[in-house]
């Protein structure tokens, strides 16, 4: 049984169409990327399989639970580290996640040990108790992978993760990715518009252009399919998307973006 | 249950926890009630402008309309942080958190209730230390302590709700101005029922700051007494609270559309 299931899974914003019935099979245990330029609709599909936004048409399955009519358990079995900073400044890393361990339920006996599990995790123990406002970008990003993983979800959906963050950080956030597949069985969701990221983490990659998935496969079979023995991913990308440059996005999500990028850098 | 309780205490925890560490914004939200008390109240104290119900000085019964009115701020203004930038992500993951939307807004309307405390404490201590005879019986204490946590709850829920529904900062900031002064206004906070015309009568009577404010004068100063009766103001606003919950748990995931 795929983890992850979608059936012309569709979303509209008035007269636009952000996702136009994408079919998407995620076997548990696999790093499932879903690549494309801004305003592919990659943001709006994973605010659908998780509860963020009901589909406008189609069907989408987590974990075994449908996203409309069973929210409430595809929550419990998810993680999700959003593109926006999701931790709070003015708290230290140990209380946000002692907060959420609260929310997610984590039992009272084992929530020491879980928080002290996760920062080990991610390397943030010593600085568990500064406050997060004086964290780095690629501390923010680890100490959301840590509030994510609490709780042991069985997948964990990453939308841009390593977006902003200088080269080392992103090596660190990779590490950790496929630590988590490793250690714990996860099967990992993302997005993304670097190539190279979906290259080296993901097993199975799916082109998003204007709303509809235009290739899907595993890296190197993309990569063959240009014919030549040194494509790269972008050729594949450009090839699938027609060499198109500005599909849009909106105003309020490039301004937002960049501010993530400033809290980040 | 145990689950809900637990998570909305959490969001109300989340919000003590913060003014752990920074406990300086008590202090400079403590500077609005001390311009109101410290010269507005005293002026029209000297010149017996405003008649106050039986003999109660002006001061004294300006000073829980003040208190109220700080709640009343502080709720307003939670909408706005709602909807600022840096906590949108963190709305992302409690509304992907198996936490219930009631539950994370009573959270919310708890927090909010958490601050309307801190700013009530920097308020009883201003108005004793400008000589308002203030009831320290616990009983009223307690009184007081309840109608802020209800006040505030209602007035952070209701810009919660505002806040759903613009969306942004911009025009958060147009609508906050345009519904806290009138809201301010047309109650019993600064002046009493009895000498408003009748069509502000009739609105600080839906008014459910109003109620608020009439409690806490029945229970912060000596010699002080309900119009409407203690009964009836708490009913209000914890009917208020309720109604106010429920419309935000609809709307609370248009944040993030």
């Amino acid at each position: 049984m795929n983890i992850i299931e979608t059936q012309a899974l569709t979303r509209r914003f008035g007269d636009l169409t952000a996702v136009d019935g994408i079919d998407l099979s995620v076997p548990a245990g696999e790093v499932f990327g879903l690549l494309g330029p801004n305003g592919a609709g990659k943001t709006t599909a994973i605010k659908m399989l998780t509860t963020l936004l009901p589909p406008t048409s189609g069907r989408a399955w987590v974990a075994g639970f449908d996203v409309e009519r069973q929210s409430a358990r595809v929550r419990a079995a998810i993680g999700y580290v959003p593109q926006l900073v999701s931790v709070d400044g003015a708290l230290t890393a140990y209380e946000n996640l002692l907060i959420f361990a609260k929310l997610y339920g984590v039992p009272r006996s084992e929530r020491r040990g879980r928080i002290a599990a996760s920062l080990e995790f991610v390397g943030l123990e010593e600085a568990a108790h500064r406050m997060v406002r004086g964290y780095s970008g690629g501390m923010m990003r680890r100490l959301e992978i840590a509030l994510a993983m609490l709780h042991r979800p069985r997948v964990l959906f990453l939308d841009e993760p390593t977006v902003g963050l200088d080269p080392v950080a992103r090596q660190v956030v990779w590490q950790r990715v496929q630590s988590l597949v490793q250690e714990f069985g996860m099967t990992i969701f993302l997005t993304t518009h670097f190539m190279e990221e979906a290259d080296h983490l993901c097993d199975r990659v799916a082109i998003m252009n204007l709303g509809r998935v235009v290739a899907l496969g595993q890296p190197e079979d993309l990569k063959a399919s240009m014919g030549r023995a040194d494509a790269t991913l972008d050729e594949v990308f450009a090839h699938y998307t027609g060499h198109q440059l500005d599909n849009g996005g909106n105003f309020r999500e490039i301004s937002r973006t960049r501010r993530t990028l400033a809290r980040l850098g | 249950m145990a689950a809900f309780a637990r998570q909305c205490l959490a969001l109300a925890e989340m919000e003590l926890r913060k003014l752990r560490h920074d406990p300086t914004e008590l202090a400079t939200r403590a500077l609005q009630p001390t311009l109101w008390l410290a010269v507005f109240g005293e002026v029209f104290t000297r010149i017996r402008a405003i008649p106050t119900t039986g003999q109660m000085r002006y001061l004294d019964f300006l000073a829980p309309g003040v208190l109220a009115q700080s709640v009343l701020f502080i709720g307003i203004f939670y909408g706005i942080a709602v909807i600022w930038e840096r906590d949108l992500g963190i709305v992302h993951k409690l509304l992907v958190s198996p936490a219930p939307r009631v539950a994370l807004v009573l959270g919310k309307a708890l927090s909010g209730g958490v601050r309307g405390l801190s700013q009530g404490v920097a308020v009883y201590l201003l108005s004793w230390f400008l000589g308002v005879g203030i009831n320290w019986r616990p009983a009223a204490l307690a009184g007081v302590a309840v109608a802020i946590l209800l006040g505030a709850a209602t007035f952070s829920t209701f810009s919660l709700i505002i806040a759903c529904i613009v969306r942004t900062r911009e025009r958060f900031m147009g609508i906050g101005q345009v519904l806290t002064m009138p809201l301010f206004f047309a109650s019993n906070a600064v002046y009493p029922i009895a000498i408003m015309p009748n069509w502000l009568k009739v609105a600080a009577h839906l008014n459910p700051l109003t109620y608020e404010v009439d409690a806490m004068r029945a229970l912060m100063v000596r010699g002080g007494s309900s119009i409407f009766g203690l009964g009836l103001d708490f009913t209000v606003l914890l009917a208020a609270t309720l109604a106010m919950a429920a419309i935000a748990s609809r709307l609370y995931a248009n944040l993030v559309r």
